[in-house]
């Protein structure tokens, strides 16, 4: 009995999410069949109310944030289920074993263990539609305030990152597909190999030896140093020294970003230099740039635009790929590093049992990582015309 | 009667001999990058190393707990190669006792996840249209739409923390990325003409599936497959260093690091020792796969 | 003379082997001249025109031989002396449009760019509306209507027909002594192949270009050629008046390419003749359709036959007329 009950909840909320589903596909269909033969006839009219709101419910971009949000609450009820259907109990493990029954009945009153799974989740996504993500055990705050305070440090190291990634990977992937099989080529291939064996939190652990402690060039830990302090006013540290004009408070924070910036890019960097550096040295033979050099142009500009460009494309594909592992990464580096941001928080939350709290960071990590596949989206089929017209 | 059965079995000699000789070539592009050679041969080594620990290693008692601390933060000597750490433990025997780890993470996670992906996958580009792939899709994609070192670590922190819940946290991550490549592989051959002769012969649908659908696929699946063995490593090892893993004294690669990280710089040894383990042996795959997609690459 | 090539070699090197594509080939080219290069697919017509405008892929190399142009070595010229005949006086169509003009870049991008770099040549910068009127007026040599529509679109909106004729477009820029056609119509549907091979003819025409027809469509070479060379796995088998070739063929492999070819229009050449085209890492030492030959005889295994003169303006590698 007590084996079976979680299958039926389980199959309960499989049932639910799956008519969700179906009923958000069939109203699709229905709005996008009709909608594509009535754009067309209402182009002569003129653009009407409902032929706009029909176009933006076609438009591939708002399917995919729809359809993410709902996979975003997916993930919630997985979680969900996670937690509550594997044995043990989400109270005790949260307060540990030395907490006092009442205490722990208390907890489980709290989080509505004490109900069927199903009501424990329908008032947990009504929280969530109030702005409330639960009581977090780690600050005993709502989880919502924390995610605010700590988002911040970790946006900033991710901007930080992406900056260096971006340069880094066209530069070496530019230089080595220029010359292909150079020294400088040959280099740029032997450190690809290192930087995507060796894992950004080694990496890190490496980075902080070499450059913090022994040559002493930068900061190990944190976010600023002792004595140095900045005005909250966006919460990004860097930001908020430049808007209060305080250029020692710059220049300190990021040196203490460059470090965990680039253990968590170099990864990243490999990758993408080296599929960088095939693109442009399969699309250097490809006719249409032999057709270039046929009219005389000069090879800076074929090499520059016409072979770039299209290389371009699977290069910045590939980047939702490595935005997942820089997301992912992110975790361990700000543990390594002390980093005072969400992901630290969810380790912490993680590591205390803290369901509310993962769940809370879980989701915010996802919606991150959507907002950042659909601009990686957008830069591709800027990029791609043939993308562009397809969808 | 004798004729048809003579003239069968030179047919099944023939097929066995193009079976050989589609190995042999295999072997032949394989061996051509010396490169994958180099990360073959790693993998043997290590795995060698792996399995036969309680010999190789010169201190195989340090595996585990074991107290000496009169030989506590030695640093790189000849009888210690590594190092020794703050209980006094030999790393490098340690390390071989954590690739054991790292080798049945891989092999557990794969076993696992491939044939469960492959299986779904396949049903899901059958049945397209149907109920079976709705669900199985969608399902997938919840888990796609994460991070895959986020899904993880918030499965394995929900768990209680051991090195097989950190391997079984992995598997829940990764099957669905199986799931994807054959789903996509699948749809694209539903309709080609092979599959629709070989269902309007009344041919089963396990054996369009397994026999028809399945073979085509193979190359693609056995290269995602060693490709993903680094990666496997990678986040095992990143889930034991967070401490949602393999907790100390287990000698895994990823909890060693994080043990040993709370003494640095001084004691630096001890954290670099495992790391490079960890790189050694994501290398050697990342090698080994890139040897094998040329080969099938080629096809 | 306007092009004489002598003994050239072409290789392309990978890393495990190299191919030894081209084997010794001669052509010459008259000013006002137009000649066709025939034989089936592989047998290196494309590195030909390729290696004529030194726009080989990376990996070709000319180990040997010349390409006198206008009495200069081509690949002897400098960056300069080179880049202006590539802007200015040799034009080529590649064999598929698709292929030949960038997938993410407007028409009018390239077309611009292509026009712009032969006008400064000529020590003029042109502003863009220049280059649209340039442009417009070349568009309408072509017979490609609304240039506006055809200016703003990326290649792939555009009909096989529609980019055929922007690829005609641009080789025409170049293209002020000497025209290169690589096979410009096998990539079209055959009701739109004729339109092309007209434009192509009568612009050849009009414009009094040399001509070098690449092709494996025997009857469009019949129609606009004055003499063919006919080109197999490297080697120059056969050389003659276009007439005289295709009644009287005297080289072995001419004579099956002919038969094979039922009626002059048809499109696929040399499937009739038994055999493949041999191995490039590896060829024949000899005559390089030794292996295929009907006739063959010891000495075509070993040495290659040279150019033997079978009358004024016939001439055929093989042994067979020694």
């Amino acid at each position: 009995m007590s084996l079976l009950l979680p299958l039926r909840y389980l199959s309960g909320i499989l049932k639910v999410y799956y008519s969700i589903v179906c009923l958000w596909n069939d109203t699709l269909r229905l709005i996008t069949s009709r909608d594509y033969k009535m754009s067309q006839r209402m182009e002569v009219d003129g653009k009407t109310a409902l032929k706009r709101l029909q176009n933006y419910l076609n438009n591939y971009y708002f399917r995919k944030i729809v359809y993410s949000i709902v996979t975003l609450f997916g993930i919630s009820i997985l979680i969900f289920i996670i937690a509550r259907v594997l044995p043990g109990d989400p109270a005790r493990l949260a307060l540990g074993p030395r907490a006092p029954e009442d205490v722990v009945e208390q907890y489980r009153k709290l989080l509505r263990l004490d109900q069927p799974i199903y009501v424990q989740y329908y008032y947990w996504l009504i929280d969530v539609f109030h702005g409330r993500f639960g009581l977090s055990l780690v600050t005993f705050r709502d989880v919502l305030t924390d995610i605010t305070e700590f988002l911040p440090a970790t946006v900033e190291l991710i901007i930080f990152t992406l900056i260096i990634d971006i340069i880094g990977a066209f530069s070496l992937g530019v230089l080595s597909g220029r010359k292909p099989n150079s020294i400088i080529d040959n280099s740029v291939r032997i450190f690809a190999y290192a930087g995507i064996a060796i894992p950004s939190f080694v990496w890190a652990i490496i980075l902080q030896l070499v450059l913090a402690n022994w040559l002493d060039l930068l900061p190990a830990y944190g976010r600023l140093s002792l004595g140095i302090e900045v005005k909250r006013i966006t919460g990004l540290v860097t930001i908020d020294s430049l808007l209060s004009g305080n250029l020692i408070a710059f220049g300190d924070a990021v040196a203490h970003l460059i470090i965990p910036s680039l253990s968590l890019a170099i990864g990243c960097i490999a990758q993408e230099a080296r599929i960088l550096r095939a693109n442009l040295i399969e699309n250097v033979n490809k006719d249409y740039v032999l057709n270039m050099y046929a009219h005389g142009i000069p090879g800076s500009t074929i090499f520059f635009k016409y072979a770039l460009k299209p290389s371009m494309i699977p290069t910045v594909t590939i980047m939702t790929l490595d935005m997942a592992s820089m997301l992912g990464n992110a975790f361990l580096v700000e543990l390594i590093f002390n980093w005072p941001g969400l992901s630290r928080y969810g380790i912490t939350a993680m590591l205390r049992k803290d369901l509310n709290a993962i769940v809370g960071v879980v989701l915010v990590i996802g919606l991150a990582y959507t907002i950042a596949s659909i601009i990686i989206d957008l830069v591709v089929s800027y990029l791609d015309p043939r993308v562009r017209h397809r969808r | 009667m004798q004729k048809t059965s003579v003239q069968e079995l030179k047919f099944i000699e023939l097929e066995r001999k193009i079976k050989r000789e589609n190995w042999r070539r295999m072997w032949f592009r394989f061996k051509k990058s010396k490169l994958s050679i180099l990360g073959l041969s790693m993998i043997l080594v290590l795995l060698f190393m792996a399995v036969f620990a309680d010999y190789v290693a010169p201190y195989p008692s340090h595996a585990g707990l074991h107290i000496a601390f009169k030989n506590a933060y030695k640093p790189p000597s000849l009888e210690y190669i590594l190092g020794t750490d703050m209980y006094g433990r030999d790393v490098f025997s340690r390390i071989i006792f954590g690739f054991r780890y790292a080798f049945m993470m891989i092999g557990l996670v794969l076993s696992l996840v491939a044939p469960t992906g492959v299986i779904l996958g396949l049903l899901a580009g059958y049945y397209r249209g149907t109920v079976i792939e709705a669900i199985i899709v969608r399902l997938s994609d919840i888990f796609i739409s994460l991070p895959p070192l986020v899904l993880a670590l918030s499965i394995a922190s929900i768990l209680e923390p051991n090195i097989f819940n950190a391997m079984m946290a992995v598997s829940l991550m990764w099957w669905p990325w199986y799931v994807k490549l054959t789903y996509s592989m699948t749809v694209s051959l539903r309709n080609e003409p092979f599959i629709l002769a070989a269902e309007s012969q009344g041919a089963s649908t396990l054996h369009i599936l397994f026999k028809e659908l399945l073979p085509i696929q193979l190359g693609t699946i056995l290269t995602k497959v060693t490709l993903d063995a680094g990666w496997i490593i990678l986040i095992g090892a990143a889930i034991s260093f967070v401490g949602l893993g393999a907790q100390p004294p287990t000698p895994e690669l990823g909890t060693m690091v994080s043990e040993y990280s709370k003494y640095l710089p001084e004691y630096w040894w001890m954290s670099l020792g495992p790391a490079a383990g960890i790189i050694l042996i994501i290398l050697a795959f990342n090698l080994l796969g890139d040897g094998v997609r040329d080969v099938f690459a080629g096809e | 003379m306007l092009l004489e090539i002598n003994d050239l070699h072409v290789y392309y090197k990978s890393y495990w082997y190299t191919l030894k594509v081209l084997n010794g080939v001669w052509l010459r080219l008259d000013r006002g001249e137009r000649i066709g290069v025939i034989g089936e697919s592989g047998s290196g017509k494309t590195t030909l025109l390729k290696s004529i405008l030194k726009i080989l892929p990376q990996n070709g190399m000319i180990p040997r031989g010349e390409i006198r142009y206008d009495g200069k070595d081509i690949l002897k010229l400098s960056g300069n002396e080179l880049s202006k005949i590539r802007r200015k006086e040799i034009g080529m169509i590649f064999q598929d449009p698709m292929a030949a003009l960038n997938p993410v870049f407007k028409i009018k991008d390239q077309l611009y760019d292509i026009l712009k770099y032969k006008m400064m040549i000529e020590g003029h910068n042109p502003s863009s509306k220049e280059l649209y009127e340039e442009a417009s007026k070349i568009f309408s040599d072509v017979r490609l209507p609304d240039p506006d529509r055809v200016l703003e679109s990326y290649p792939f909106q555009l009909s096989g027909g529609m980019r055929q004729r922007v690829m005609i477009a641009m080789a025409l820029i170049s293209a002020e002594k000497l025209l290169l056609a690589d096979e410009p119509t096998t990539n079209l549907d055959v009701t739109i192949q004729d339109q092309i091979l007209k434009l192509i003819h009568r612009l050849v025409m009009q414009k009094n270009l040399s001509t070098i027809l690449v092709s494996h469509a025997l009857g469009m070479v019949y129609q606009m050629t004055d003499r063919v060379y006919v080109l197999y796995a490297g080697d120059i088998m056969e050389e003659a008046r276009t007439r005289e070739l295709f009644s009287h063929p005297k080289h072995p492999y001419t004579q099956l390419l002919v038969a094979s070819t039922p009626r002059l229009s048809s499109v696929g050449v040399g499937e009739g003749i038994k055999g493949k085209l041999p191995d490039y890492r590896n060829p024949p030492a000899g005559c390089r359709f030794a292996p295929r030959c009907p006739y063959v005889m010891d000495k075509c295994i070993n040495t290659k036959p040279g150019k033997i003169q079978v009358n004024r303006e016939h001439v055929v590698s093989c042994y067979l007329y020694d």
